[in-house]
């Protein structure tokens, strides 16, 4: 056994032990740091099929951010554990059903590709980035772009949906607060001096 | 006697040469931690008009190895009912991205741990988890106040690390490729090739980010003494204390590091390119001229003391105005400035893109 084949079962065995970790805790906090070590382990596995810009931006977009949010959101809220199990059985047909269909489509995959031959390793010149760049700004240039629409679509969605007036709040509009110049703030005003009141004579 | 040393050491087994590599790397960059919280003293003490720390040693030049040497010693204390397990993990999960980090950084043409193809898309991603060790140390802390820093560091930090992400992204056009080494290669000729001018809103960009990703002065809500005690770290003591400002320095130095290599020319010496060839074969003199760590050591000093001197000047941002000046100004900076840079390497511009 080669020590990457060696890498790839340790990492493998972490990574199904987390997911599995991630199902069954009761501490959402928890589960939210084990999704963590699912994608870090998962980009290690990335890394080792030599897919070194999928398993960094794994980890920079999902680990570095999407997970930090989730954890923020998580730890925000006080989420009644016993009212989520509440409806179980309820959901229990549909749960059966989406798993029944998962576990067929992951079937199908897993079967067409475990009698394939590994794919021979490519050379220490080759540069992951540089391959996918190559393909995703040439022959995949309209399904990249039309991606990107949908995505950019996707963003002023989300923020025209959640984008609210707020009347009541006490919230100062920051740019409304740097045009404050001196001028409307202060004023000088130039004034005659006054005399200086004498001190009043004894027993006047 | 030195070929020898050389033969005996590419005679250990690989693994035994990385850890001696990562030795050479983490001994001097813990030892400029420890004396960059010196600097900071001091150099915080003399825009205020004082001495700065002047009892230990003497100028006070052992402070740092009695600040360890009491933190080292004093008791880590565990608050009620915290959760212990990630209380005592959220200190290693803040260090361990700030110290990764430098495999990837060249100290000089060549002088790299590892010279992996993806250089700066691992920086990005490694200088993203260190938000992991804040956000849990606020939560298992089981204190109200490290958990409100906790939530303002992880708001802002995953704000300012998209603003640097399309800083460097601006970077690796230019350079046309992610490894560390080939942008700063990128870079050679002169000072007028060196990536700051071409890329100058990204540049400030990048480092008004960085600061604001370190947590520092004047973005440091995180600890906001004032308001929140000390943020995430307050219910922290001793060693696990210790390795939270360990991280944080780290981190600085690190960031002042890559601004010296992505947009100052790293290594390259600033006489590159000006002064005759015939100089740099000048015995000693000529050394110091010609390119060498000693310039990227001396560029990473220079930005560790802005983060000084910008500690020492502002005032700390209001949380709503760090938010704004993320998303709503750095943000838009560095989209208009990418498209800008486009123009300019479509047209060849200048020494750069020629």
């Amino acid at each position: 056994m080669t020590f990457e084949l060696l890498l790839f079962y340790v990492f493998g065995a972490i990574l199904l032990g987390a997911a599995l970790a991630l199902i069954t805790v009761r501490n959402p906090v928890y589960a939210a740091l084990f999704l963590v070590l699912c994608f870090f382990t998962a980009a290690a596995i990335w890394l080792l099929a030599e897919a070194e810009f999928l398993a960094i931006v794994l980890v920079l977009v999902y680990v570095g951010a999407v997970m930090v949010l989730f954890l923020f959101v998580v730890m925000m809220l006080d989420i009644n554990v016993e009212q989520l199990r509440e409806g179980f059985t309820e959901y229990l047909p549909a749960g059966l059903v989406v798993a029944a269909a998962m576990a067929t489509v992951l079937t199908l995959v897993i079967t067409r590709f475990i009698t394939m031959d590994p794919p021979e390793p490519a050379g220490a010149d080759y540069a992951n980035t540089l391959e996918l760049g190559r393909i995703l700004y040439t022959d995949y240039v309209y399904p990249f772009e039309i991606a990107a629409v949908i995505l950019l679509v996707a963003i002023i969605a989300a923020i025209s949906l959640t984008m609210r007036r707020r009347p009541d709040t006490k919230s100062i509009d920051p740019t409304e607060q740097m045009k404050a110049r001196r001028e409307d703030r202060v004023r000088l005003v130039s004034m005659e001096s006054e005399p200086r009141e004498r001190k009043k004579k004894k027993g006047a | 006697m030195f070929d020898w040393i050389m033969e005996s050491f590419y005679n250990l087994p690989v693994v035994m040469q990385i850890l001696f590599k990562i030795t050479l790397i983490v001994t001097p960059l813990m030892l400029a931690v420890a004396y960059t919280t010196y600097a900071e003293r001091k150099v915080i003490g003399y825009i205020q008009v004082r001495i700065g720390p002047n009892r230990v040693g003497p100028r006070g030049w052992l402070q740092p190895i009695a600040d360890a040497l009491k933190l080292l010693t004093k008791e880590v204390i565990l608050p009620t009912n915290a959760n212990r397990f990630l209380f005592l993990s959220a200190p290693v999960l803040a260090i361990v991205p700030a110290l990764a980090a430098w495999a990837v950084i060249p100290f000089d043409d060549g002088m790299v741990l590892a010279d992996v193809n993806a250089g700066l898309l691992y920086l990005l991603a490694l200088t993203s988890l260190g938000v992991y060790g804040v956000i849990i140390a606020g939560w298992a802390s089981n204190s109200k106040y490290a958990l409100l820093g906790a939530m303002r560091s992880a708001a802002q930090i995953v704000a300012y690390e998209i603003a640097m992400g399309f800083a460097l992204v601006g970077v690796i056009m230019a350079a046309g490729s992610l490894n560390v080494g080939e942008i700063v290669r990128a870079q050679e000729g002169s000072v007028y090739h060196w990536f700051l001018l071409p890329l100058l809103p990204l540049f400030f960009v990048y480092f008004i980010s960085g600061v604001a990703e370190t947590n520092r002065a004047p973005f440091d809500v995180a600890e906001g003494e004032s308001e929140i005690v000390a943020g995430f770290h307050v219910e922290y003591s001793g060693m696990a204390f210790a390795v939270f400002f360990l991280a944080e320095y780290a981190n600085m130095i690190l960031i002042s590091a890559l601004a010296a290599l992505l947009f100052l020319g790293g290594w390259l010496s600033p006489f590159q390119g000006i002064l005759p060839e015939g100089v740099f074969a000048w015995p000693a003199i000529g050394w110091v001229l010609d390119s060498g760590i000693h310039w990227f050591l001396l560029k990473t000093a220079f930005f560790l003391f802005l983060f000084l001197w910008f500690r020492a000047t502002f005032p700390r941002y209001r949380y709503d105005q760090i938010m704004r000046l993320g998303w709503k100004v750095l943000i838009p900076v560095t989209i208009v400035w990418l498209f800008v840079l486009g123009v300019f390497i479509f047209m060849g511009l200048g020494p750069w893109f020629a």
